[in-house]
């Protein structure tokens, strides 16, 4: 499918929000599921760190942030930018049951022609706001439509998720550098805290911590969470939105690989898909 | 054939200068209009546009990347942001987030690299951009452009607004002798015949026009005619001025101030080689970095000053 057919196949009607937290939990396992499937369909991919940040995502999407999937570039909406990009099959799972995206196709992911590629390409999907995949980059590109909103007086927030493998990466601290220094109080970092890295342990490759106290010098207002609890979500999100002067950094604490027990805390599934028989077993717990 | 008279070659000013006029009009033309740099606002002439409209002016600090990223962010959310630095620093230290945040998704960001070449002089190599326009030119969708002075820069940064799309624009720092007419039309994709000639075509971009056309001079006195072009736009080149200027007069040389390896020369060969074949000889930065000098003495000891290029010039007519 082109560009111009996922736009024409976009809804005419107002997708379901809620802020019931049973509600979002089914959403999150529904999401669960797609992404165990999409990345075994495509025999590569990155479960592990899609499936710690179902409930970041979920939270998110279908209850805090304003947005339109009938108008992708609604000028007032409220951005979302990957920053880790290889956590893309939480997005298009997402999108999908938001309406952004076509959800028969999800399973063409990282397949030629797919709008589904490997990272998310702003080609080939209108609603993303930027194309990642390369790390570090998110942070700065958020800052800079935070600083357009502000300029244009619009409202608008900027929610940027990062990786903590990710902010291993320089950039990230000359972001948090501006962000701080600038006030951008309309901007939004949440880092998936979940403790794995392509090779390994975050601790054994290059510890982050004090890593609350990092974001605190940089001048950010920190809030420290359990990334898989919808009500702290949901209050950390609330926070961020009443603070002013400052950004907001969320450190959220999630198990890598949460909700499929053998994926679960397990530095083999940052980057490898489960066969078919693991896709059984994982679909089997989520059920 | 063009008057002599033209080209005194009356010193202008620098085509950063230029760039920095050029874009506080352009700002009081368009609100969207900003300019973000990297603490070198006093050497890039932004500080212009800073005083004009400081609330669409970003000082990022010594940060490119960051820099260039939150630019990407500013051009999808409908800004036109011009990011500027010494060259070498806005394509080097920002060339990834050039790559994946705006070349990647083709974002509408302009880069403006001041400071290109070795004529800074005396600062040396570690602020040299030798390697800017092989760079940019590198990153599909980009548009490229080299103006000679200040009356290409100032018509080509408003094209760089009117067009969609990343551009990069090169700027030099020493003052820059005027080469155009004030009214010279300029456009992304063309290049300007500055004299016609029959036996060779010198194509030169930036400051090296200037010794194009005094070279042109020497060879005159020589009896050899020579045919000038000023190639400003790298990316997308003027590929139907390369073609007549091979078959028309069948010898071309180059004329950069960049390493040879990866600048104006290598394009314009492979135009030639994809047209109209023909002996082509290329003056620029061999394989080296140069080093503190004055300007003056560098562009001699590098080999880009006219008599290099009226050198360059006779080797490629005894291939004819």
């Amino acid at each position: 499918m082109n560009t111009e057919a996922a736009r024409l196949a976009l809804p005419t009607e107002e997708m379901k929000r809620t802020s019931d937290v049973q509600e979002l939990q089914a959403i999150a396992k529904q999401i669960r599921r797609e992404i165990v499937e999409m990345i075994t369909h495509a025999k590569s991919g990155h479960p592990g760190g899609s499936l710690s940040a179902v409930e970041i995502l979920v939270t998110l999407f279908f209850d805090v942030m304003r947005h339109d999937p009938r108008n992708p570039k609604w000028p007032d909406r409220d951005r979302f930018i990957l920053s880790k990009g290889h956590a893309a099959p939480v997005l298009y799972s997402v999108f999908a049951e938001c309406g952004y995206t076509p959800k028969d196709q999800l399973n063409s992911l990282r397949k030629l022609g797919s709008i589904y590629q490997g990272h998310p390409d702003a080609r080939f999907i209108p609603a993303l706001e930027a194309s990642t995949g390369s790390l570090g980059e998110g942070l700065s590109i958020g800052i800079g439509m935070a600083l357009a909103a502000k300029l244009d007086q619009r409202s608008a927030r900027t929610y940027v998720l990062l990786g903590d493998g990710e902010i291993q990466e320089g950039q990230i601290w000359e972001a948090a550098m501006f962000g701080g220094n600038r006030r951008v109080d309309n901007l939004i970092a949440i880092v998936d805290y979940n403790r794995i890295q392509l090779d390994g342990f975050v601790d054994d490759i290059m510890p982050l911590e004090p890593l609350t106290e990092k974001w605190r010098a940089f001048n950010w207002h920190v809030i420290e969470l359990d990334g898989h609890s919808i009500p702290a979500l949901q209050a950390a999100f609330a926070e961020a939105a009443a603070t002013q002067g400052k950004p907001t950094a969320i450190m959220a604490h999630t198990i890598k690989g949460q909700g499929v027990s053998f994926m679960e805390n397990n530095p083999k599934f940052h980057g490898v898909a489960p066969t078919q028989e693991e896709m059984q077993k994982a679909l089997a717990e989520l059920a | 054939m063009e008057t002599k008279a033209k080209f005194e070659l009356k010193l202008g000013m620098a085509t950063r200068e230029a760039f920095g006029k050029a874009l506080v009009e352009a700002g009081r033309a368009n609100r969207n209009i900003m300019a973000l740099d990297a603490d070198l606002s006093k050497s890039t002439y932004t500080h212009l546009f800073a005083k004009e409209f400081p609330d669409r002016f970003v000082e990022c600090g010594i940060a490119e990347a960051n820099m260039m990223a939150i630019a990407a962010g500013l051009a999808s959310s409908g800004k036109i942001p011009f990011a500027a630095s010494f060259s070498c620093f806005a394509l080097n230290k920002g060339f990834e987030q050039l790559r994946v945040a705006v070349a990647y998704p083709k974002v509408n960001v302009k880069v403006v690299g001041t400071h290109s070449g070795i004529s800074i002089g005396e600062d040396g190599p570690s602020q040299m951009s030798i390697e800017d326009l092989g760079l940019a030119c590198s990153l599909p969708g980009f548009t490229v452009l080299s103006p000679a002075d200040e009356i290409a820069t100032r018509v080509l940064v408003h094209a760089a607004v009117a067009h969609i799309g990343p551009v990069f624009i090169r700027t030099g720092r020493p003052k820059a002798p005027v080469v155009h007419c004030p009214d010279q039309h300029f456009e992304i994709g063309g290049s300007v015949q500055l004299i016609d000639g029959v036996d060779l075509t010198i194509i030169a971009t930036g400051l090296l026009v200037a010794e194009a056309i005094r070279a042109q001079e020497m060879l005159e006195s020589e009896s050899i005619s020579v045919r000038v072009v000023d190639m400003y736009s790298i990316k997308p080149l003027d590929r139907a001025a390369i073609q007549r200027a091979a078959r028309e007069t069948g010898a071309i040389v180059v004329a950069e101030e960049h390493l040879v390896s990866t600048g104006l020369g290598v394009r314009v060969a492979q135009a030639v080689a994809e047209t109209h074949p023909c002996p082509m000889e290329f003056v620029g930065i061999q394989d080296t970095y140069a080093e503190s000098g004055t300007p003056d003495e560098l562009m001699a000891k590098y080999g880009l000053r006219a008599r290099d290029v009226a050198a360059a010039a006779k080797r490629v007519l005894a291939r004819k």
